[in-house]
């Protein structure tokens, strides 16, 4: 009896309730809309994302259990590991639709760019925090191979998504390492004059992507398809929304995508400008919990990591709404904890328990 | 202490970072809920419209076509429902699989798989397509059992066109076919592409394409919600479409059939027409073809053997083949020459059995000649020298302005499509036909051979029948027409089709008589006589007969020892009964020899059954006498030939 209660206090005292109840929100946002999108096919779906909830919650809870330093540890050999796999995947990896992202692994396909979320920001972080006392220039020059690398290896599958996600948790940790403005301002410089160079090594379906981006309605029933439909969905939802279950564009099946990256649409659809202003205030808490955190961290590394994976979980939000409103272009970046599949909420807990070890371990580093 | 230091400035530094990221954060989805406001807000009513757009598919409800039936109310084009089998492709599992397991259902041949293969390629993929039509009640109650097994096949009941007449009057009232590329450009041209939006078929020729707008109806709509496949997965609204106009013609279905089976198979044409008002009684193309065989998409062995036939039955010989008139260019030729002053009735000429022209001889058909002729007798025996002189007398401009006049040489503008202009010849014409010089040139031989009908004179029987009518009518024309009125079938209200003349022709009733009694005494005395023996009515006519190639000088023509498709064209033309005329007939048998031998038969069976009522035992017999061989072809045979060409 007394076991299970000092089990159950071991669990919840590394919880951080303001971030697990904005979370939970979050999610129980994302199972409304699952369930909307998916109606017609029953309720398998939903069962499904029920269990991805279930099974990422315990990783959350197992990692928020487990101290910052020894989560330290888990960084270079994860990192390494990531990289291998992503090697592997570039020699013998499975093709997709057009993409090199999976590896075999016997019983089970793995996409090993998933891996790298977060092996990125916690490999960076363990790195400036060994060299904490002497940061130079050259710890960045380093750190930018580090986070160069596996982007690399990434865009060649190709997946720009992930490989902006990864390269965004990785800029995140360096930008609050302190890279000097300087540097980021004529990193941008050369970044805009590269412009036309990357132009000409794109894929043509990612060059369409931009093309599409900048006007629609040029390929209105290609690749301009995605976009002008969910703008649809989300301009006819007008101030109050269509209501619940009664979006026209989501069940009629004009949305594609419509319970994983384009689930935005749904939820818009039927609630209106309403629902999007509730999901931005959810989000910028959910940001700015993070960032609180990252600010209260004891060590650089508990800093760094934080305050990258919050930013990432912006850079989801945003450029998910941002593609599916018609402001960026179509990525496949899911909606955090909103969108069905079990890989992304499973990185997303794992974050999140990372933020509340984090936090909850602050004061025993302290003593 | 530096390290303290160190240490200090880095957190401060990091705090600012993350103010500074904060506030971008917050920047960015400022951003987001600006453009969200945009969209849901400012925007909203314009993408409100494009959802419902999106979401609402108008579908056509196809209107009832119209019925055609004829003066006395028998049915010759109508509707009737029948049960089709169709598939909506998108609905199925599997779409050859479907249709196999069907066939062990529902006999479907391969002709049926290939016609749907056809209509699947033109069709979007949510509308419902007929693997197999007309079903049987068993085959209907066979599906109705296993239904269950066959998602997206169902059994509906669909409109068809049917001419239960099957081919009786078959070129006049045409056929309806599916619609081709051509068809879809005259319906954009025309300005009615909406009300076509869900017809598969259209009129091809006669009356269904003459008549085509007046018959097809106006489409009705629904309003259909549909998802981004197309399917239709409710009705909202419905607007219920307003059916086609019915024809009722002026064509008596039963005079029509006593006229087609008068010709026994053989090859010809013949229109019956009320001199009164235009009004076509009988429009006969022998032989004929049943429409039916159109209206689901014709096979490609019928379409092969109407195609190809030697006898052409898809060619409406009433309007489109043009012959030369022969004899029966005569009674025009007198009234033309009365008309113009060039004859008085009765003036005499001596027949010495040709006529001179240079040192060319026209030889009239008996030998020796008919002695002294006026106009009467030049009628009543077919006097080629009398109209020989005559038309040398008028000269080819005043009998091509006449017979201009009387309506030969142009469309009679009859309403269904497809009507030949025939040749009326005339120097103009000539230098229009021909391009060579040489060729361009009128000899004055040549109006000889047009004045009997010959040359190169070309009418329709249509033309013909016009002619006579407007001479009968005294001069007042009236465009011939098939339809009698048009009826709107929801208000009843009913549209008279041309009961006004179209043109005056200057007449003189004295001299339309001097012709009808002319053609009397062909009746009554001349070449007529044989087949309108015992008749209780009296008539006229005039016999004439078309060359098919020219004989070589001083040949004798002998029917019987010339080839069948070599033999001439029977022409005969009439009206009945002489005092008051309510019928002109014009009839012409392919290759039927002599006028009286094979055409006037036609016209006796035509006129009993129309004036008396009485129905001929079978096909018009083919009479010959010896008085009937003197008018043989041999008109035109001339002791030199070298301008016949």
């Amino acid at each position: 009896m007394k076991l299970i209660k000092r089990l159950i206090q071991g669990i919840f005292a590394h919880l951080d309730l303001p971030l697990f109840m904005i979370v939970m929100a979050l999610m129980g946002i994302g199972l409304m809309s699952i369930y909307s999108a998916t109606a017609s096919d029953g309720f398998w779906k939903l069962d499904r994302q029920l269990i991805n909830i279930a099974a990422s919650t315990v990783v959350m809870f197992a990692v928020a259990r487990t101290p910052p330093q020894t989560l330290m540890r888990f960084a270079v050999p994860l990192y390494l590991l990531g990289l291998v796999l992503l090697i592997a995947v570039a020699l013998f990896g499975i093709v997709v639709n057009g993409s090199r992202r999976w590896i075999s692994l016997g019983v089970m396909r793995i996409q090993p760019s998933e891996i790298m979320k977060i092996a990125m920001p916690l490999m960076l972080a363990w790195y400036f925090q060994k060299h904490e006392s002497m940061l130079r220039g050259k710890h960045f020059f380093v750190a930018g191979i580090i986070l160069l690398l596996p982007i690399a290896l990434v865009l060649k599958q190709p997946d720009l998504g992930t490989s902006l996600l990864i390269g965004a948790a990785g800029f995140f940790v360096i930008f609050f390492a302190g890279l000097p403005w300087k540097v980021m301002l004529g990193m941008g410089a050369a970044f805009g004059a590269a412009m036309p160079m990357m132009w000409s090594m794109m894929h043509d379906y990612q060059r369409r992507r931009v093309l599409t981006l900048l006007d629609p309605s040029s390929d209105p029933l290609g690749a301009g398809y995605h976009i002008i439909q969910s703008t649809i969905a989300i301009g006819s939802g007008g101030g109050l929304g269509k209501g619940y279950l009664n979006g026209t564009q989501t069940h009629l099946e004009f949305i594609p995508e419509k319970h994983t990256d384009f689930i935005f649409a749904v939820f818009s659809e039927e609630w209106g400008l309403l629902g999007n202003g509730v999901l931005l205030v959810l989000f910028t808490l959910l940001i700015g919990r993070g960032l609180m955190i990252a600010a209260a961290a004891p060590t650089l590394f508990s800093r760094l990591l934080a305050g990258a994976l919050t930013l990432v979980f912006f850079i989801y939000a945003f450029v998910n709404m941002g593609m599916v409103s018609g402001i960026l272009p179509v990525v496949g970046v899911p909606l955090p904890f909103i969108s069905y599949g079990g890989t992304a909420l499973v990185t997303l807990m794992l974050g999140v328990g990372i933020l509340m070890s984090i936090h909850t371990h602050r004061m025993l580093v302290k003593k | 202490m530096n390290d303290f230091h160190h240490s200090e400035q880095d957190s401060d530094r990091f705090r600012s970072r993350v103010v500074f990221a904060g506030s971008l954060v917050l920047l960015c989805f400022l951003l987001l809920f600006g453009r969200f406001f945009y969209l849901q807000i400012l925007q909203h009513d314009y993408y409100a419209t494009r959802a419902e757009s999106n979401r609402i598919s108008l579908v056509p409800v196809m209107p009832n076509r119209g019925n055609i039936v004829d003066r006395n109310g028998v049915i010759l084009a109508r509707n009737y429902s029948a049960f089709t089998l169709e598939i909506t492709p998108s609905k199925t599992m599997g779409l050859e699989d479907t249709i196999d397991k069907l066939n062990e259902i529902v006999e479907i041949q391969l002709k049926d798989r290939r016609r749907f293969k056809r209509l699947l390629e033109e069709s979007k993929n949510f509308e419902s397509i007929p693997i197999r039509t007309r079903l049987s009640d068993e085959e209907v109650a066979r599906f109705a059992a296993h239904r269950y097994r066959f998602p997206g096949v169902e059994v509906k009941a669909r409109l068809f066109r049917q001419y239960p007449e099957n081919s009786l009057a078959a070129h006049a009232i045409g056929y309806i076919s599916r619609i081709n590329t051509k068809d879809k450009e005259m319906i954009e041209a025309s300005g009615h592409e909406a009300n076509y939006k869900g017809t598969e078929q259209i009129g091809k020729v006669g009356l269904e394409a003459h008549y085509e707008f007046e018959l097809h109806g106006t489409a009705g709509y629904e309003q259909v919600e549909v998802d981004a496949g197309g399917r239709a997965v409710r009705i909202m609204s419905q607007t219920a479409p307003i059916p086609g106009n019915n024809l009722t013609l002026t064509l008596d279905a039963e005079l029509q059939r006593v006229a087609e089976q008068a010709f026994g198979g053989r090859r010809g044409s013949l229109a019956a027409i009320d001199p009164s008002n235009g009004a076509v009684l009988a429009l006969v193309s022998s032989p004929a073809f049943d429409p039916n065989l159109f209206v689901d998409g014709i096979r490609f062995d019928d379409w092969d053997e109407l195609n190809n036939h030697p006898d052409k039955p898809l060619l409406n010989r009433a309007i489109y083949s043009t012959y030369p008139p022969g004899s029966t260019f005569k009674p025009l030729m007198a009234l033309g020459a009365l008309t113009t002053g060039k004859r008085t009735a009765s003036q005499t000429i001596a027949d010495p059995g040709f006529f001179q022209f240079g040192n060319r001889r026209f030889m009239d058909d008996k030998v020796g000649g008919h002695g002294m002729v006026d106009m009467h007798k030049s009628i009543v025996v077919s006097c080629n020298t009398y109209y020989y002189v005559l038309a040398n007398d008028m000269g080819i401009d005043n009998i091509a302005r006449f017979m201009g006049e009387l309506g030969l040489g142009r469309r009679t503008e009859i309403d269904i499509p497809g009507e030949a202009t025939g040749i009326l010849p005339s120097p103009e014409w000539k230098q229009r036909r021909f391009k060579k010089r040489e060729q361009q040139k009128w000899y004055p031989g040549e109006t000889i051979s047009v004045g009997i009908g010959q040359g190169y004179n070309a009418y329709s029987t249509l033309h013909m029948a016009h002619a006579l009518a407007n001479i009968l009518n005294y001069g007042r024309v009236f465009r011939p027409h098939l339809v009698h009125s048009i009826t709107n079938p929801t208000t009843g209200e009913v549209r008279m089709v041309e009961p006004q003349p179209v043109r005056q022709i200057e007449l003189k009733r004295e001299h339309v008589e001097v012709i009808k009694r002319g053609m009397a005494g062909v009746v009554r005395e001349g070449t007529g006589a044989r087949a309108f023996a015992g008749a209780s009515y009296e008539s006229g006519g005039k016999t004439g007969t078309a060359q098919v190639f020219s004989l070589k000088g001083g040949q004798k023509y002998i029917a019987g020892q010339v080839r069948e498709r070599l033999r001439d064209h029977s022409w005969y033309v009439a009206f009945a009964p002489v005092d008051h005329p309510r019928i002109v007939v014009a009839v012409m048998v392919e290759n039927g020899g002599f006028g009286a031998q094979s055409a006037a038969p036609i016209a006796r069976q035509v006129f009993d059954y129309h004036l008396t009522g009485q129905r001929p035992g079978g096909p018009a017999p083919e009479v010959s006498s010896p008085e009937e061989e003197e008018e043989s072809a041999v008109e035109q045979a001339e002791e030199t030939t070298d301008e016949a060409d």
